[in-house]
């Protein structure tokens, strides 16, 4: 896009040129992760905190060093943590790790089949890490009520799965993402779900802000390609949700004069 | 000696060592790592002053890839 119709989105006052956010985790190797986020195209990543030596190959490089935090924003998430409490250590360290860096990803998970968000715990979490300072971006069920109240806590934007995380079956609540967008007073990322470019233009055309994702492009057969797909789809969608598609019709409409036609 | 635990398992320390000694130890200079005693986060610019204890319950994050 030109300066000029430039469509920033602004997540606690900072403006991205990516709507499409993405996850780090579940790569091959660091080559294929560094390569699948430059095709993505994302400006923030997220990052999971776990103890040193676990989940890391010995010898292999740090994710910060292959995506160093200069070059994108890094969000710290709370993945596996199923209390207020971890999740609110966890992204303390994160903080630090991070030398100050405020912003975070939240999430309370409540069960390992669903992995759904337990929403008291994340609110009891928000409030308190808003209050230490911290600008929460908070995973959340499709719920437009629940979206109001995390916004209005202060959260800088709020997160409605899709579908469950890493089931990759697209937006199952068109509605409630529609009612979220409807009444959002902060930015709306669909977080979790999407399955392929097309769920992420779906979700776009809902109005949401922006889409969160890591295994649908870390579980494709070629990752970097779906990496590339899923950028285009994210702007194809949000350029349809600003054009405004035609209403839908029961019967056909010709698309050419009906009238001059040889006899 | 220091009986101490590094995430989770049990280290043994010489006396009177430092945060940024056991880094240093655990080859861990120079990384981007938070560090945690007790349950209480030890700012980096306090990991050459705090020393440690015997029954310290330390732990030492990195990050990693996650979605």
């Amino acid at each position: 896009m030109t300066q000029s119709n430039k469509d920033p989105l602004v997540i606690a006052g900072v403006e991205y040129n990516s709507r499409l956010l993405v996850g780090t985790g579940k790569y091959k190797d660091m080559d294929e992760t560094r390569e699948a986020i430059e095709a993505s195209g994302a400006e923030i990543i997220t990052i999971a905190i776990r103890r040193t030596n676990i989940g890391q190959t010995p010898g292999e490089a740090n994710i910060l060093d292959v995506l160093p935090p200069e070059k994108y924003t890094i969000l710290p998430n709370t993945a596996g943590c199923y209390t207020a409490k971890d999740a609110i250590r966890t992204l303390m360290l994160a903080r630090e790790l991070l030398d100050g860096h405020p912003l975070c990803k939240l999430e309370v998970l409540g069960d390992e089949k669903t992995l759904y968000p337990d929403m008291p715990a994340t609110m009891e979490a928000a409030e308190t890490l808003i209050k230490d300072g911290f600008q929460v971006m908070v995973y959340m069920n499709d719920d437009p009520i629940l979206a109001k109240r995390l916004a209005e806590m202060g959260c800088v934007a709020v997160m409605p799965l899709a579908a469950p995380i890493g089931s990759g079956l697209g937006v199952r609540n068109p509605h409630n993402i529609r009612f979220i967008v409807e009444e959002a007073t902060v930015p709306v990322l669909v977080d979790a779900g999407v399955g392929t470019a097309s769920d992420a233009a779906v979700a776009m055309e809902l109005g949401v802000d922006g889409v969160l994702m890591n295994t649908a492009i870390a579980g494709a057969n070629k990752p970097v390609l779906m990496a590339a797909a899923m950028n285009k789809a994210v702007q194809a969608g949000r350029e349809a949700w600003l054009a405004g598609r035609m209403p839908r019709k029961a019967y056909a409409s010709a698309s050419s004069p009906e009238t001059g036609l040889i006899d | 000696m220091l009986d101490v635990i590094v995430n989770g398992e049990s280290r043994a320390l010489a006396e009177s060592v430092s945060v940024k000694q056991l880094i240093q130890d655990m080859d861990l200079q120079g990384k981007r790592i938070a560090i945690e005693i007790n349950g209480e986060i030890v700012p980096a610019s306090q990991h050459s002053s705090v020393q440690l204890s015997s029954g310290d319950n330390i732990e030492i994050v990195g990050a990693i890839g996650g979605g």
